[in-house]
């Protein structure tokens, strides 16, 4: 916690420029008009919005079904039967079976390892290459800030699904981790550039901080200033970023999954239930319904987790 | 005004080189056999083989061989000549076909963006905070939450399939009722978008001086709303929706597959489902051709809109 509140209050320094307490040690014993720090307000902002809650619930809920969908359901999404075609509900598969007789409840509740897994290491390899591209751009300026801006751009100028498809296109393994890891590796290498500029802008407002120019005096090198001084500034925004990032990646494995050119069978994703829900809707709905219901309380969920800690985080917005 | 013109084209120049490039690399680059390919299963003669290799420099090896490829398949593609798909269809006239459709979806899904999200929008940002603001703030992020895998097959089968409202799925010939769904579950998306940005700008603008003077000399709120904010709010929202147009004419990839609607998209979509590679290069250099000029179109349409924009 500690780490996060000095983060927020030399945010809040840099925001205010007023008499709030000194960037490095906010904590400082004996000071009973101590304002409360950026991260104070808007923990006490965040604790009273049910929104906040109720999409935590649901990251846990998720998160626990990625990791131990055992506990969720006890049958086993592969074992498919196809004398039970379409069959209604019955012992365990609370919402019936598909076209093909397998558990559509069992399929969803194991369908969201694979969105999680790509969701979350996308994010996490787009948060390093953002961390990288955009200190470098932001600390050094001059011309690598040139270079690496106009290499966002480029990036940026790129429609992510189109892009996509051309890549994942070359991938022909049927290899489900190959595949899996493509996913993943495609969507960080097209969708870091926001978070990228994020980490940018506030590294221009974090170098031009006294802190910055204090510790340059005393003799620290580029590297320590980078990691010790400019680092933590530059987190919590990347991370409210991410997390809504996360979101998105994992809409956009369910889209490529549908499309067919994402994760394939035997992997279980909700894309491709989905797509295969959708061809026989006519004849049930559920297995249409069902998937499509997880992918979207998962999106749904990060994306408002995301959202509700950055309007908490900008003060501009209350 | 002009330099800015000319400094945005010089930029538009690299980065049009810069994306065809890497489409290129990824598509062609590295790839197997082409000759082998072009041929199929047909074994290929020696006599042949010179041929094409002699035709299309295949020999050339190294930085100089790519590069010559692909001046090749820039000064194709600059010309128009996107080759022939699997079926032996020419490519140029299946996009000929598609484009007034895909068209007609786009401007389907602007309109609905336009009337409901920007109304809504101004009405929100006029009454910060009230039960209108965040019923809609919430609505529009559910909007953006769901995915259109989501969104278009739950529409296609609650409205069209099961309460029959519309129908399920536009024919060869699409008509504007068979278009209205789809456009309005395309358009749902940047819908959500234009509400908030409007509504920000508004709010934000509502605290501009110029508003305040406007408010002091005694001038009607109808006239301060209608004529001062609203000119300086639309700003962002124009640049928006003119950036979403060019989205929409290749984000409409799901949308068009889900309800068959024989646009771009849709042979995109089909053209990935059958594997057929020619089709899928030559569309998808196409889209990304229409969506860096419709940056450019929007990048120049903001800076005539707001003058701050050229005297960087």
């Amino acid at each position: 916690m500690s780490d996060f509140e000095t983060v927020a209050a030399s945010e809040n320094q840099a925001a205010r420029r007023g008499p709030s307490g000194e960037p490095g040690t906010p904590n400082q014993v004996g000071q009973p008009r101590k304002p409360r720090s950026l991260a104070g307000d808007a923990w006490r902002d965040l604790r009273r919005k049910p929104i906040f809650w109720i999409s935590l619930t649901l990251v846990l809920l998720i998160t626990a079904m990625a990791a131990v969908p055992g506990l969720f359901t006890s049958n086993d999404p592969a074992d498919c039967v196809l004398s039970r075609q379409h069959a209604a509900p019955s012992g365990g598969a609370i919402f019936g079976y598909d076209f093909q007789g397998c558990d559509t409840y069992a399929r969803a509740v194991y369908g969201a390892r694979a969105s999680l897994l790509v969701g979350a290491f996308s994010a996490l390899m787009t948060g390093a290459i953002a961390l990288v591209v955009g200190m470098l751009a932001g600390y050094f300026g001059g011309w690598v800030d040139a270079v690496l801006s106009r290499l966002i751009d480029i990036v940026l100028g790129i429609p992510l699904l189109l892009a996509a498809i051309v890549l994942l296109k070359r991938v022909s393994t049927d290899s489900s981790t190959v595949r899996l890891a493509s996913v993943i590796f495609v969507l960080a290498a097209l969708g870091w550039t926001t978070a990228a500029r994020v980490v940018r802008s506030s590294v221009i407002t974090a170098r031009e901080q006294d802190y910055v120019a204090a510790a340059r005096m005393l003799g620290a090198g580029n590297g320590r200033i980078m990691w010790r001084h400019i680092l933590p500034n530059a987190l919590a925004p990347a991370i409210v970023v991410l997390t809504i990032a996360l979101g998105s990646f994992i809409a956009a494995e369910a889209t490529l999954s549908f499309l067919g050119i994402g994760l394939k069978e035997p992997t279980i994703s909700w894309g491709i239930d989905i797509n295969s829900g959708r061809v026989h809707m006519r004849e049930s709905a559920t297995p249409l319904v069902v998937p499509s219901t997880f992918l979207a309380l998962t999106v749904l969920a990060f994306i408002m987790l995301g959202d509700a800690i950055r309007d908490a985080f900008d003060p501009k917005l209350r | 005004m002009f330099r800015f013109i000319v400094r945005r084209l010089l930029q538009m120049v690299v980065a049009f080189f810069g994306t065809t490039l890497i489409v290129y690399a990824l598509m062609f680059a590295g790839q197997g056999d082409p000759i082998q390919a072009l041929a199929g299963e047909r074994p290929v003669t020696a006599a042949q083989r010179a041929y094409l290799t002699e035709k299309y420099h295949l020999d050339a090896t190294g930085i100089g061989g790519f590069f010559y490829r692909y001046f090749d398949y820039i000064s194709n593609l600059l010309r128009g000549n996107l080759g022939e798909s699997l079926t032996g269809r020419s490519i140029g006239d299946i996009l000929a076909d598609a484009w007034p459709v895909t068209i007609k979806l786009a401007l389907i899904a602007i309109a609905v963006a336009v009337i409901f999200g920007v109304t809504a929008g101004v009405l929100a940002g006029i009454r910060r905070a009230s039960i209108f603001d965040n019923a809609t703030l919430l609505l529009t992020l559910l909007v953006l939450g769901i995915p259109t895998i989501v969104l278009a097959p739950l529409a296609q089968y609650f409205l069209g399939v099961k309460w029959q409202l519309f129908p399920p799925t536009s024919g060869a010939n699409p008509d504007f009722y068979a278009l209205l769904l789809p456009g309005i579950v395309l358009g749902s998306l940047s819908l959500a978008t234009a509400l908030r940005l409007t509504r920000t700008s508004v709010a934000e603008n509502l605290r501009a001086d110029y508003v305040r003077t406007a408010r002091s000399k005694g001038l009607p709120r109808r006239r301060v709303i209608s004529v001062h904010v609203l000119r300086n709010s639309l700003i962002p929202v124009i640049t928006f929706l003119g950036v979403e147009v060019g989205n929409l004419m290749s984000g409409a990839i799901i949308t068009e597959g889900v309800f068959n609607i024989p646009g771009v998209g849709f042979n995109l979509f089909r053209g990935i489902r059958t594997e057929d590679g020619p089709l899928v290069v030559g569309i998808v250099s196409v889209l990304v051709v229409v969506y860096l000029v419709s940056n450019l179109v929007v990048d120049i349409l903001y800076a005539v809109l707001d003058p701050r924009i050229r005297y960087e």
